[in-house]
């Protein structure tokens, strides 16, 4: 009996209700996602939306630094690419292949992180961290206000924040996946954990295509 | 020998063979031995039954939050304990009976159990996923327990801010931990319950075929997936305020506390909705058995779920009408607030109508329902006053809006609770509760709870505030009766209690469907196989077939 | 035996408003109510199950009555809506002859200060028929200014003012509940509501005076030298302050803002967040020097300045006699 019959849960008629179901399952998760990070989203907002803060808003984000985003951005556009060559790849039975891929997905999420452990670093010198390194007088200049700066780098910290623990978690999925795959746990027949958490790493990524324009791009002011 | 009753029943269902003399039929409960075949099980059913023994030792510990609160309420001053006391009571009480109660009660026991045999599965979708979901929820339990024994928290279930996020000295961080966690319990749930519903019906399930059990249950996950979210984020936004220190609530650096209320109050409209769809449901399954009649209006019922769950998600700011929001956003939030009352009371109206021209017949059960109907009507006609701009603003944060939720919530979906867990007893345990002693306990509990919260009406528009601890002296006589019903709430309460567990021992043994009731679950041995359906059933009519039933009786 | 409230009293005007939509509803709620458990009721006596009873015969449904029994409610759910629309707009837009009050309310107490200086704590002295608007703002958490005898209650919000009305009909004192959790002793942050014929207020204005609150306002701007750069002269390096409260202020970067409390409140606080048009961002900010009392001073007396009544810089101010009554609006000179 090869590893693809035994994926067979005891509850499910064939593997292909079994893969429709994991598949809908996933999209049924990425929803719940999307809206957790939708109240953070509109959380940003309403407050952007007040017209005292756009001000201040757009002089925190000019302090960011947008080269560590461009770069991550690129890596992590990269990554899914990876990830969707991995899904073909197990689609068509070819393991090496998927395993590569999928070992080049993690690589690119570790490389994504490691960038943003150095800004994170840097933020802190920068003296953009409020409640351990920030200097209100600093921000208190023209419209600039200190109070909604520290509300601009403090969804900052938790939309970076949370998005890298989704990153950090898709990581170890992919590694995991690697091993599974190495084992010859996947066959065309049956792919589906490779084809669900493919959907959450693009997922992943979308939140990021979001995050950048919103917390890099607004102190811009048409400089590109 | 067919152990099948009912000369009804769709095709295709085989049974076990029936035991020979000498040996015992295989069920769920016997299936496996020992604590691990429980703590690591992935039968959706003893999941069920691991969910009722926390969901009922968490009421009981709410419940004792609630009796200390009405104690302390029977004097206006003199009082039996500390201001800090008796506010981290009624939070206790809140966040006990709303987070670890009352969303996951009908969800997570008969949803569970049920759903996948009502629709002919073996299991839900994702069965390891469900004893995530379990132990999730015990995890949110044990900190929630944790925080109440070891020090309280004093915010309320509502956690407004800047009271939670900066004023409060109590244990905040580690009560939002838990209600996050609670909250992921419920999503893992109601995500396999949805997936489930769609993947894996029985051959000839079609939708309009489910029973109205599941429409509820759907409907209410849908509320899960997209509200608590919501919900967790802002928690975990106050949360990073209080261990930071710098937060985006907070007035000073220009935050809004009002911004919480939305994010707050974005998922905690929606969640009474998931505290009383379920109970809806179960009241959809039981008029029809105990009247030995269709449901009146399946699509209308169906559909009301559907549009509760949408309309429910736009109505959130009647919570605010007074909390600086702008008088044209309390127009929109209270003609919205209209809009979703009407679904209700179409269901209302289609139960009754259910019983015309019925075979009425009063157990336990239907009286737990004819207890629902009218308890939730009487609570759901006070959502009109709150609805009401001019009359919110005299009785927002007053004992009305207490008495108006506690008559849905309590009223309502706690005895739909426990005219489920009476329907479906004999099928999860193999035997019959004393039906004598059930009945008198509906109408203790019925009695009860009228006498404790009809009062509180009227406290409400006299003026007493929610959430105080003195109050003013011409208050007392309401308080006491308030009281007063609060101990025959709870002897009605205890008695199922006792005799539910006395029955698992010496209750008459009860056959596959003592109630003859039509739907899958009912085609089974009380209590089921560890996989419910040796094959798969053909599905070939509707759920409510009991005149087709009736009929094939007097024929055959 | 104690006497049993069951109803509240009634001393505003809006109160009538809010009592009427109630019974109404009260009477629609105890007729459905009372419907639904007839027929509850007699479906089950009627239908009860017997041996030889007739079977139960197959309805699914009766379109014609569904609709009847979604639409009617629907209607007299709109209907209900709209006659509370209709009290809420009462309730939210005070008459334009109310006398202003404003109340700070704080962990656990109300405080109160009467236009002409008269300060209250937990008590709030107005006349028997007279519209009376209050103006509130928290110095802490999130509380809520609750009247029931008038049918009345407001969020009070930290950093920010909000206010409401009333006409009360019947001297009398009445009930103030602080209605939104606030803390250990939400409960006993309670007053009361004295109302008093016109000639009883009248005395007690006089018999509770220190200087007004816009003589106060006049005495901090010129003790924090707001009046070295806002003075009469309209070339000086800040915006002159007279007749500006109600006005619309063009601003630096384009916008436009009505001057309210608000607006006097945040330009004390964060100057910088509103520069008036023609004007360098140049004014300090006075955060940490003045606490919420003062700060409703100030306002006073900026509502107050008329044409040609900004002090100049080096006037003496000498304090008001003591035991003298206190003008009620001082105009300062």
């Amino acid at each position: 009996m090869s590893a693809n019959t035994g994926a067979l849960w005891e509850h499910y008629e064939n593997l292909e209700q079994q893969h429709e179901a994991n598949v809908l399952g996933m999209w049924v998760f990425l929803a719940t996602e999307l809206l957790i990070f939708g109240a953070l989203f509109t959380g940003y907002a309403a407050y952007r939306a007040q017209g005292d803060y756009s001000a201040s808003f757009e002089h925190a984000s000019s302090k960011l630094n947008l080269g560590i985003g461009a770069v991550n951005t690129v890596v992590l556009l990269t990554s899914s690419l990876t990830m969707a060559l991995a899904v073909r790849a197990a689609r068509l039975g070819r393991r090496r292949a998927l395993v590569v891929l999928l070992l080049l997905t993690a690589l690119f999420g570790t490389v994504f992180m490691g960038f943003k452990a150095v800004e994170y670093y840097e933020d802190y010198e920068k003296k953009l961290v409020p409640g351990l390194a920030f200097d209100p007088e600093e921000w208190r200049h023209g419209p600039v206000k200190p109070g909604p700066v520290q509300l601009f780098l403090m969804f900052y910290y938790v939309m970076t924040g949370l998005h890298a623990v989704h990153l950090t978690l898709g990581i170890a999925i992919m590694l995991t996946l690697a091993v599974m795959a190495g084992r010859g746990s996947f066959s065309p027949r049956w792919y589906a954990p490779v084809d669900i958490w493919g959907l959450y790493w693009h997922f992943v990524d979308v939140v990021w295509i979001f995050l950048l324009p919103l917390l890099y791009l607004i102190g811009t002011h048409g400089k590109f | 020998m067919s152990i099948i009753t009912s000369p009804f029943r769709p095709q295709g269902i085989a049974l076990a063979p029936a035991p020979g003399p000498g040996r015992r039929p295989v069920h769920y409960l016997n299936a496996a031995y020992g604590v691990r075949s429980w703590l690591l099980t992935t039968d959706h059913k003893r999941i069920a039954l691991l969910y009722l023994v926390s969901l009922t030792l968490m009421f009981i510990i709410g419940g004792l939050a609630a009796t200390l609160i009405r104690l302390d309420l029977l004097t206006p001053s003199n009082k039996m304990m500390h201001a800090d006391t008796y506010n981290k009571m009624f939070s206790a009480h809140g966040i006990i009976m709303i987070f670890f109660f009352l969303v996951a009660a009908i969800p997570a026991v008969f949803g569970n159990f049920f759903l996948p045999m009502m629709i002919g599965a073996r299991d839900l979708a994702f069965p390891r996923l469900n004893l995530a979901s379990w132990y999730v929820y015990v995890a949110g339990a044990v900190m929630i327990l944790w925080v109440i024994f070891g020090g309280g928290v004093d915010t309320g279930w509502t956690f407004y801010t800047p009271y939670s996020s900066k004023s409060s000295h109590t244990q905040v961080l580690p009560t939002l931990v838990a209600a996050v966690l609670a909250g992921f319990s419920s999503v893992f749930t109601a995500l396999n319950l949805i997936v489930t519903t769609h993947r894996l019906r029985a051959p000839g399930m079609t939708w309009f075929r489910l029973p109205l059990f599941v429409w509820s249950m759907y409907a209410t996950s849908f509320i899960v997936l997209l509200a608590t979210p919501v919900l967790a984020m802002a928690l975990i936004l106050v949360g990073v305020e209080r261990a930071c220190g710098v937060g985006i609530f907070d007035p000073a650096l220009g935050g809004d506390p009002v911004l919480f209320q939305h994010l707050f109050w974005f998922y905690s409209h929606p969640a009474v909705y998931i505290m009383v769809l379920p109970a809806m449901g179960v009241v959809s399954e039981i008029i029809p058995c105990f009247a030995r009649k269709n449901v009146f209006g399946y699509g209308f019922i169906a559909f009301s779920s559907i549009g509760i769950a949408v309309v429910g998600f736009l109505v959130w700011a009647h919570h605010m009408f007074v909390a600086g929001i702008s008088v044209y956003a309390a127009l929109i939030f209270s003609l919205l607030s209209y809009l979703v009352a009407v679904p209700s009371a179409i269901k209302v109206f289609n139960w009754t109508a259910t019983l015309y021209r019925g075979s009425v017949s009063l157990q336990t059960p239907m009286l737990c329902c004819l207890g629902f109907i009218g308890l939730f009507t009487m609570g759901g006609l006070t959502g009109l006053f709150l609805a009401a701009l001019a009359v919110d603003v005299h009785v927002h944060d007053t004992y009305f809006v207490i008495a108006h939720f506690h008559f849905i919530m309590v009223g309502g979906t706690v005895m739909a609770y426990m005219g489920a867990l009476h329907y479906w007893w004999p099928k999860m345990t193999g035997r019959m509760y004393p039906e004598g002693l059930g009945r008198i306990a509906a109408v203790i509990i019925f009695v009860g709870f009228i006498l404790t919260f009809l009062p509180q009406f009227v406290l409400g528009y006299l003026g007493m505030p929610r959430r105080y601890h003195f109050y003013a002296p011409e208050f007392q006589v309401l308080n006491v009766l308030s009281t007063a019903g609060a101990s025959i709430l709870a002897v009605g309460y205890a008695l199922p209690l006792t005799y539910l567990l006395w029955s698992l021992r010496w209750g008459e043994k009860a056959g596959p469907n003592p109630w003859n009731a039509t739907g899958l679950e009912w085609q089974t041995p009380s209590p089921p196989p560890p996989h419910n359906f040796a094959e798969t059933p053909v599905v070939t009519c509707g759920p409510y077939e009991y005149t087709l039933q009736e009929e094939a009786a007097s024929v055959g | 035996m104690f006497p049993v409230p069951l109803f509240p009293e009634n001393a505003s005007t809006t109160a009538d408003h809010v009592d009427r939509l109630y019974f109404f509803l009260l009477a629609l709620s105890g007729y459905v109510a009372l419907m639904i458990a007839l027929l509850l009721i007699y479906f089950s006596v009627r239908y009860r199950r017997r041996a030889d009873g007739p079977r139960p015969p197959r309805i699914e449904g009766a379109l014609r009555l569904e609709i009847v029994w979604s639409v009617v409610p629907l209607l007299i759910f709109l209907g209900i809506f709209a006659w509370g629309a209709h009290g809420y707009f009462v309730l939210t837009q005070p008459p334009d002859d109310a006398i202003e009050i404003y109340v700070v309310g704080k962990q656990w107490m109300w405080k109160v200060q009467h236009p002409g200086g008269q300060r209250e704590i937990n008590e709030l002295h107005v006349p028997v028929n007279q519209p009376v608007k209050l103006i509130l703002t928290s110095e802490d958490v999130v509380h809520s200014f609750f009247v029931p005898a008038f049918r009345n209650k407001v969020d009070v919000l930290p950093n920010r003012y909000v206010s409401t009305w009333f006409h009360a009909t019947k001297p009398g004192r009445y009930h103030i509940f602080c209605s939104q959790y606030c803390g250990t002793n939400h409960s006993g942050m309670v007053g009361e509501v004295v109302v008093m014929e016109q000639a009883d207020y009248d005395e007690w204005l006089g018999g509770h005076s220190e200087g007004s609150l816009a003589l106060e306002g006049r005495k901090l701007f010129l003790k924090l030298q707001c009046v070295t750069c806002h003075s009469a002269d309209s070339r000086a390096r800040a915006p002159v302050l007279e007749d500006l409260y109600g006005r619309d202020v063009p601003l630096r970067d384009g916008r436009t803002v009505r001057a309210n409390e608000d607006y006097i409140r945040e330009s004390i606080l964060d100057p910088p967040a509103k520069v008036v048009a023609g004007f360098e961002p140049i004014m300090p900010t006075y955060k940490g020097q003045v606490n919420e009392d003062e700060m409703i001073q100030l306002i006073e007396f900026i509502k107050n300045l008329r044409a040609g009544q900004t002090p100049t810089r080096t006037e003496e101010t000498p304090p008001p006699a003591v035991g003298a009554p206190a003008p009620k609006k001082e105009t300062p000179r």
